[in-house]
């Protein structure tokens, strides 16, 4: 070993592209296949910013990559940057289940997640970009008649909405799902509700797709760029001071959720948040067991099986106020507890891994798509633990406000002040206290 | 997570039920405004650092405490009796 060896210049990685990132096509993939896959493109430029631009995005989540594609997209402003404080996707986008629906039950949010559900099934074809969106249907068990009753009224009201949704008995679950525990003794299986669109996708080519569709329109994407103060003059947002410089901008948008508390304390604001720690689990491959995604009615626990054979299971938030990424053991043996009383085979499979992400809880369990009472700023955030699903219609509906100036109607109800003025939208029912969303 | 309940020792934190901030106080009755009440319902300061904060233990002495821990880490600083410290002051 050479114990000698340094490097005289910071190692740093420079690409040179003649355009824009290529076009991915089954033609793009046997040429590619010819030259040994020599020639593939980075998917997006890491971009270093510029001074000023006409629409700034903080967070290079899912939401914020897809709020500035939109923005390019749909409504022709291309002069936009989406800057983030570590790498794109190493937030909630990449640390979620990956599970996509619209069961929604209350007027404010059905509309508003259907056409996420629409977006969700146009999107690679939109993004040019394979998400591995999966439509193998969400199925919510039912345990008693009055849960069955409350699932009913969730799907009638889905289907006046126009979306899907399927009252199943228990036979029916048990010709999808044959190895679940129908019989047990406290909480047998009487059902369920099925939305057949639900499914999931790759959470992480979520992210990457939505990168390389922005960048192809034009969007500057800025790593390693942490915001450190949102800059004012005369009571307007202006642009922010990042750990790479000032950047300057016509238009400031916040999609941070996780830390929105901690970006808008910087233009003056308290939100109606509080950050919470979610966990995720997922188990050692196997081969195919489940074919669909099954959330338990006795208890907060849901499974799928990703396409690399690991069972991927949620629950609860640990429940108090964090910022750690990184959960407790309470909520592990209280998720592993629904696992085995739903679904007793699983015993045999080892759990592999599991991880957290800090979830933005509001007040009443729903987002805030708004202005900001500081001219120039606007706010995506308050996501709870339901910002996946979401990713594609907040995108498109944060863009409209910004680009327009007025909410986009499926997403009128996100209103900041709801608080203030009593038009919550509160789908537990359990009122001001995040932890219990 | 332990909590050292002044009253029975450290114990896991699963025996404690956690409602939030300490720091809010609640207006007084129907003197309040709509905009204090609004504030004191809805908005949190949310820091990512030293939080005070309420946990109740509900499998253990029924007591309330007011819980000093750091969001960022989960490290507890300090454990007191909610009756007994005014909530709101510097702990």
């Amino acid at each position: 070993m050479s114990a000698n060896l340094r490097l005289t210049r910071p190692l740093t990685l420079s690409l040179t592209l003649t355009g824009p990132p290529m076009r991915y096509s089954v033609f793009s993939l046997l040429a590619q296949t010819l030259k040994g896959h020599k020639g593939w493109q980075p998917t997006w430029r890491d971009a270093v910013p510029k001074p000023e631009y006409d629409v700034l995005v903080i967070g290079g989540g899912g939401h914020g990559l897809a709020t500035a594609y939109y923005l390019a997209s749909r409504h022709g402003i291309r002069n936009v940057a989406v800057i983030e404080k570590g790498f794109i996707g190493s937030g909630n986008v990449g640390r979620n289940t990956t599970i996509i629906r619209s069961n929604y039950l209350l007027p404010g949010n059905t509309p508003f997640y259907e056409l996420s559900m629409k977006l969700w099934e146009g999107l690679e074809q939109d993004l040019n970009y394979n998400a591995m969106v999966s439509q193998r249907g969400v199925l919510n068990l039912y345990h008693s008649d009055a849960q069955r009753d409350a699932y009913a009224r969730r799907g009638n009201a889905m289907r006046l909405a126009g979306v899907d949704a399927e009252l199943l008995d228990r036979e029916q679950v048990r010709a999808m799902v044959p190895f679940l525990d129908y019989e047990n003794g406290r909480f047998p299986i009487q059902g369920g509700l099925l939305q057949k669109r639900g499914g999931s996708a790759r959470h992480d080519a979520v992210a990457w797709g939505y990168a390389h569709a922005g960048d192809r329109n034009g969007v500057d994407i800025v790593q390693n760029c942490e915001v450190t103060a949102i800059s004012m003059e005369n009571g307007r947002a202006v642009g922010v001071e990042t750990t790479r410089g000032p950047i300057r901008a016509k238009k400031v948008a916040l999609a941070v959720a996780g830390n929105s508390s901690r970006v808008a304390a910087m233009a003056g604001l308290r939100l109606p948040i509080e950050s919470h720690v979610l966990q995720a689990f997922v188990s050692e491959g196997v081969k195919p067991l489940i074919d669909t995604v099954v959330t338990y009615g006795a208890g907060h626990f849901y499974v799928s099986q990703s396409d690399k054979g690991g069972l991927v299971f949620g629950g609860d938030i640990d429940g108090y106020n964090s910022y750690a990424q990184r959960g407790n053991l309470p909520v592990i043996e209280d998720v592993m507890e629904s696992a085995m009383a739903l679904w007793p085979g699983v015993g045999r499979i080892r759990m592999l891994r599991h991880w957290g992400g800090i979830m933005d809880m509001s007040m009443d369990g729903s987002p805030i798509i708004d202005h900001t009472p500081v001219a120039g700023l606007y706010l995506n955030a308050g996501w709870c633990y339901g910002g996946f699903k979401a990713t594609p219609a907040s995108g498109f509906c944060f863009a409209h406000l910004i680009a327009r100036d007025e909410p986009h109607p499926v997403a009128a109800a996100y209103r900041l002040d709801r608080f203030a003025t009593g038009r919550v939208i509160d789908e537990k029912g359990v009122g001001a206290q995040p932890n219990l969303h | 997570m332990r909590i050292t309940c002044p009253y029975c020792g450290a114990r896991d934190a699963q025996e404690f039920g956690y409602l939030g901030d300490a720091n809010p106080q609640r207006p007084d009755g129907m003197d309040a405004t709509e905009a204090a009440m609004h504030d004191y319902v809805h908005l949190r300061d949310n820091p990512a650092g030293r939080h005070r904060e309420l946990w109740y233990h509900g499998a253990g002495c029924h007591a309330w405490l007011v819980v000093t821990r750091d969001t960022r880490t989960h490290a507890i600083e300090a454990v007191e009796v909610a009756r007994k410290t005014k909530a709101g002051a510097a702990a």
